[in-house]
């Protein structure tokens, strides 16, 4: 009996190198304001030495006609400057709707796509929002890639972003 | 109404003197200050002022003329200008960014001021280089000769700046920057390089003035001059629309014995970092 647990065992271990992962949570924050619109939000990574860009999630208003909604990307400023501009939208597996106010938990893992290739090194991953007769808000959780073990990091907002975390899983 | 730059010609005489006021009032500063620098939309829109004032960016003088607006696109070539307007205090106008790249808008005077003494009483006049030789006495007393080249400018970017409209065959003093002027954010610093008629223009003296003048208390000016190169570097304080003004001066005009003058005004948005 004890032969095929081991031989489970062992055709488990690939298995869960491949589950290496970040996720990230982000917190759209209730705000009282006399007029409420969606906030844009990009989500990307830099590289601390190589400079390398990587967006991994762009929140922003897809449904409108003509594509009105790409107007406004340029408002999260330092990601537009970073890798917005060089994009052509919509960008596949990295453009999505907006959220609504709440916690949004998404997973990247590396050698899937928008992440891909995920060299190491130490990595800062950046969260912008800005919104519509709102403001505008960057927040920076770093980590250094690849991890023993799983551990999270935190940042809070102040006005146009809530709790934001990352996890990173070896 | 859809005019193209060329059909913006008015007749010679609208050369107002508010265009050549530089050489004469050193307070009134030209500016083209469009509504915003940066697009991200695909066929996206882009709003301009044009004016000649005394504080930056407040229309309190006079308006722009467009008769010499010239705007070139991310391929070099004339772009249309759409809804040209010249009211008051300034002139108005549209651009239709339908090609990803940097735009830039330009309007550009060239001439000659001449000033000499006839009966013991000071003659000056102002013209182009054609007119020149029949409107000023040859043998004049006291004859003074100044080729003036005048350029107002700003740059919009749709998508990612690129900077094939900076050419380096420009006439007068022309930007050549290595940083983008679309590309400026709080606390860097920008090099930029100016060439006067395609050549390092060293020892230009430069003002950089935020915009918003009015609501405060000292103008924040600051004066740098080019280095041997043309080169020099600006530090931002802060974000906002920037005004910069360039002024050129040697003996190396094209007519003996003549002045050169020129003079580079252009509008910049420095953002938040």
């Amino acid at each position: 009996m004890r032969f095929p647990i081991l031989i489970g065992l062992s055709m488990l271990l690939p298995v869960s190198s491949l589950a290496a992962e970040l996720t990230v949570s982000v917190e759209v924050p209730r705000l009282n304001v006399a007029e409420y619109h969606r906030p844009y939000v990009a989500l990307w990574l830099e590289h601390a030495d190589t400079g390398e860009i990587t967006s991994l999630s762009v929140w922003y208003d897809l449904n409108l006609r003509n594509r009105e909604g790409e107007k406004w990307l340029k408002d999260m400023r330092q990601w537009w400057r970073r890798d917005g501009r060089s994009l052509t939208f919509p960008v596949d597996s990295v453009s999505s709707a907006t959220r609504p106010v709440g916690h949004h938990t998404l997973t990247f893992v590396p050698g899937e796509s928008p992440l891909n290739a995920l060299p190491d090194g130490d990595y800062r991953l950046l969260v912008e929002a800005a919104r519509e007769v709102g403001g505008r808000e960057v927040l920076t959780l770093p980590f250094t890639w690849p991890v023993s073990a799983a551990h999270t990091v935190e940042a809070q907002g102040e006005h146009e972003l809530g709790a934001v975390s990352l996890t990173v899983a070896p | 109404m859809n005019t193209t730059a060329t059909r913006l010609l008015l007749p010679a005489l609208a050369l107002g003197s508010a265009l050549l006021l530089p050489l004469t009032a050193q307070a009134h500063r030209g500016w083209i200050l469009p509504a915003a620098t940066t697009l991200s939309s695909e066929d996206a829109w882009v709003t301009f002022d044009g004016a000649i004032s005394n504080d930056i960016f407040h229309t309190d003088y006079a308006p722009l003329r467009l008769n010499n607006l010239e705007v070139a696109g991310p391929n070099g070539e004339a772009i249309t200008v759409h809804n040209a307007h010249t009211g008051k205090y300034r002139s108005t106008f549209d651009l239709n960014l339908t090609e990803r790249g940097t735009y830039r808008i330009s309007a550009v005077n060239t001439g000659i001021f001449a000033s000499w003494e006839e009966n013991g009483e000071r003659k000056r006049w102002r013209g182009s280089a054609e007119e020149f030789a029949n409107a000023v006495p040859r043998r004049a007393k006291k004859l003074e000769v100044t080729e003036f080249s005048r350029r107002l400018e700003t740059y919009v970017t749709a998508g990612a700046p690129d900077k094939s409209v900076f050419v380096t065959e420009g006439t007068g003093l022309t930007l050549a920057p290595d940083t983008h002027p679309n590309d400026l954010f709080a606390g860097e610093t920008a090099r930029f390089r100016f060439l006067i008629d395609g050549k390092p223009a060293a020892g230009a003296s430069v003002e950089v003035i935020p915009g918003g003048m009015r609501y405060r208390n000292h103008q924040d000016l600051e004066t740098l001059t080019t280095d041997e190169d043309g080169y020099l570097s600006i530090q931002w304080p802060g974000a906002g629309m920037y005004w910069i003004g360039a002024s050129y001066d040697d003996d190396q005009a094209s007519r003996r014995g003549a002045r050169r003058h020129a003079s580079y005004s252009g509008t910049f948005e420095v953002l938040p970092d």
